[in-house]
């Protein structure tokens, strides 16, 4: 019985401290979801377990609400993009219809570099990896019968992502949507695009004064929406470790923000806008502890070194997606299983919005079947597992507190470092990095050093190098035929031959002219240029004339 | 001639940016002994023969990850021809089943898929090039 007493007197301790009445009075004062809130055997359970800092308060370590899951299940956005405007906005229908509760859209690989269908670079890739988008026409249809007033949409575009922008409010105005009520996040982090995913077009300093332009913009015009989603998953895709993902993920979120108060917005207008995005790769509690810390370090970064003042500039909300890099081409059912142990670690630790991958996705885009098979998993994970009825319900754990703080040690060791080439500038040192090859050598050493592992057999990947046995090598995949790309380039065609030329070219001016000063914000010569159907190729050399483009250095 | 290191280009061919497996790839080679000559991203076919005839390969490499396998490819492997060479094209990255003998027929050398061991990467290549020798 002594037992007993001793595990009822720790709880009581937390149970009856300030602290818990604090966060029990904020909690109480939100709205809660309908919920059982019982175990499958009837056992109710609390909204929260175990001493604070608690959820909703700083540094956030817990949870960046104090109701968290009991309030809101996170938003099930699946990503999805490939084909035809048409083809993707059947897909989102489909999102829509089978519970899925916001939107992400995946661009063509021309369209993320800026360019045409029509162009010559374009060969092969039209609408393979994503939905082509060339002019105004083509956003239109991407965004036919979606209430853009109630649905957020999210768009994963960098190097252009001032001309899609653009688009995507010349096709809300058409529809009498008020820009004030335009909800979602455009991802336009480039720097994660020089360290690891590639997608630039311009050099480093004229892509930030664009960025720090659509934060202007949106700051004044679009107070919901996320002009900025700080990246880490394609950091962590192109082989960098749980570490470093969080450290360079949020040394560049603090150089965006140097950035932004270096022309002129106060931090507080705009930092509680800035998103992030994580990866949830395979090893269960070093993602807890990584995105548990993510939490932690942006807080303390903001209120210490940056003196925000507002709370939620000082909330890392974030999205997180399963790791795709590891889907196994081999057996790939069994990346069902990988996903959903994934998926589980992005909730419990604290994600805003999840998005599952497809178990097919290591060779293809993903079928309808498995995409709707990814979003069960996260059904599953938010109404049966109990996952979501306690908040931070690993908190307290030796072992996930350690990860936590280990994570941020390591962190903090690489913000040192940045801080150091940039001479007290995280800005600066990110640019300098970007510069001397600092983060692709980093990240390229790290998958390097994984493969090894993989390949001398001291880390095993189920199905790959060993348990090998069943891999009937049956794949149903989705592909794009060559017929979308003589589609879309006869689309183009028909849009660039209806359209006034002359009012095209002086739009174009227009935007170079805006490029060229400084002082003059570049986005509504954007949005006035869409609207002449001026082509996304067209606004991006309109403004490469004044930028010039980047050219990576090949470094192994 | 025989026991002259393999000199092979890697090259990402189009606008893909996918670059993790191209490295992991060269570094592998160059582990087993090959001169590696790394292009980087964004090349075309113009710029990876000119390279090719520069350093006198023996072979070259591509990384494709973005479905563009189908139309580069073939594309590479008929501007090797056309410039009078016969240097062998080595695909690695993501690519179907399916896709793999229209890629043989079109004179593709080998492909190289997801979770091919070191080993197995170099043996490929130096298989290309003694074929080819």
């Amino acid at each position: 019985m002594g037992h007993e007493v001793e595990i009822h007197a720790e709880e009581e301790a937390w149970r009856n401290s300030p602290e818990y009445a604090a966060w029990k009075e904020r909690y109480d004062a939100a709205n809660h979801r309908d919920g059982l809130f019982t175990t499958m055997s009837g056992v109710p359970v609390e909204p929260i377990y175990g001493p604070g800092p608690y959820p909703g308060e700083y540094p956030y370590t817990r949870g960046v609400y104090p109701s968290m899951y009991r309030s809101r299940l996170w938003t099930m956005r699946m990503f999805a993009g490939f084909g035809t405007a048409e083809d993707t906005n059947a897909r989102f229908q489909d999102i829509l219809r089978n519970g899925g509760t916001g939107l992400s859209t995946a661009f063509d690989m021309p369209t993320l570099m800026g360019r045409d269908s029509d162009s010559p670079w374009a060969l092969g890739e039209v609408g393979h990896c994503g939905v082509a988008v060339d002019t105004l026409a083509d956003m239109r249809d991407l965004f036919a019968n979606v209430d853009l007033s109630s649905v957020s949409t999210s768009m994963t575009i960098n190097g252009p992502a001032a001309v899609i922008l653009g688009m995507y409010i010349a096709v809300a105005e058409e529809n009498g949507v008020d820009l004030a009520d335009l909800a979602g996040t455009i991802q336009s982090d480039i720097f994660k695009e020089y360290q690891a995913q590639k997608e630039y077009i311009y050099p480093p300093r004229p892509s930030v004064r664009i960025i720090t332009d659509m934060i202007k913009f949106t700051s004044d015009e679009m107070p919901k929406w996320h002009p900025i989603s700080i990246s880490g998953y394609h950091i962590r895709e192109a082989g960098s470790t749980a570490a470093e993902e969080l450290a360079f993920t949020l040394a560049n979120g603090f150089a965006y923000v140097e950035a932004a108060v270096a022309a002129g917005v106060d931090i507080d207008e705009f930092a509680g806008r800035l998103s992030f995005f994580f990866n949830s790769h395979s090893d269960f509690f070093e993602e807890i502890g990584k995105l548990r810390a993510a939490r932690r370090i942006w807080a303390r970064w903001m209120k210490e070194r940056y003196g925000a003042k507002a709370e939620r500039s000082m909330l890392c909300r974030f999205h997180t997606q399963t790791a795709g890099v590891s889907l196994t081409a081999q057996q790939p059912e069994i990346n069902i299983a990988r996903v959903a142990i994934q998926a589980l670690a992005g909730v419990l630790g604290g994600t805003q919005s999840l998005h599952t991958d497809s178990f097919d996705e290591a060779m293809a885009l993903p079928t309808e079947k498995a995409a709707r098979i990814a979003l069960r998993t996260q059904q599953i994970v938010a109404h049966e597992t109990g996952a979501a009825d306690v908040i931070d319900p690993l908190g307290g754990s030796d072992y996930v507190e350690w990860m936590t703080d280990e994570m941020e040690r390591r962190a903090e060791a690489i913000f040192a470092h940045l801080d150091e080439l940039g001479s007290g500038s995280i800005l600066e040192g990110v640019y300098a990095g970007i510069d001397n090859g600092y983060f692709v050598s980093e990240i390229a050493d790290s998958a390097y050093r994984f493969e090894r592992e993989i390949n001398n057999g001291s880390r095993i990947i189920v199905g790959v190098n060993d348990f090998t046995d069943g891999d009937d090598g049956e794949q149903n995949i989705l592909r794009i035929g060559p017929e979308v790309e003589e589609y879309q380039r006869k689309r183009l065609a028909d849009v660039k031959m209806k359209r006034n030329d002359a009012d095209v070219q002086a739009a174009l001016d227009a935007v170079t002219a805006a490029a060229s000063d400084p002082d003059v914000n570049v986005m509504p010569s954007i949005i006035a240029a869409v609207k002449t159907y001026a082509t996304l190729e067209e606004v991006s050399v309109a403004m490469e004339k004044v930028f010039g483009t980047y050219v990576e250095k090949a470094v192994l | 001639m025989a026991d002259a290191p393999i000199r092979i280009i890697l090259a990402k061919l189009g606008l893909d940016g996918h670059d993790r497996g191209i490295k992991v790839v060269a570094r592998i080679l160059r582990d087993s002994g090959m001169e590696v000559i790394y292009l980087g991203l964004r090349q075309t076919t113009d710029t990876i023969i000119s390279a090719a005839e520069e350093e006198d390969v023996d072979a070259i490499g591509l990384s494709m990850h973005n479905a563009s396998h189908m139309t580069l490819a073939p594309a590479m492997v008929e501007a090797v021809r056309a410039a009078g060479l016969e240097t062998p094209v080595i695909v690695g990255g993501i690519v179907p089943d399916e896709d793999l003998e229209p890629l043989a027929a079109a004179g593709v050398a080998a492909v190289l898929g997801p979770g091919s061991s070191a080993e197995e990467v170099a043996a490929t290549v130096r298989q290309a090039v003694n074929t080819n020798r």
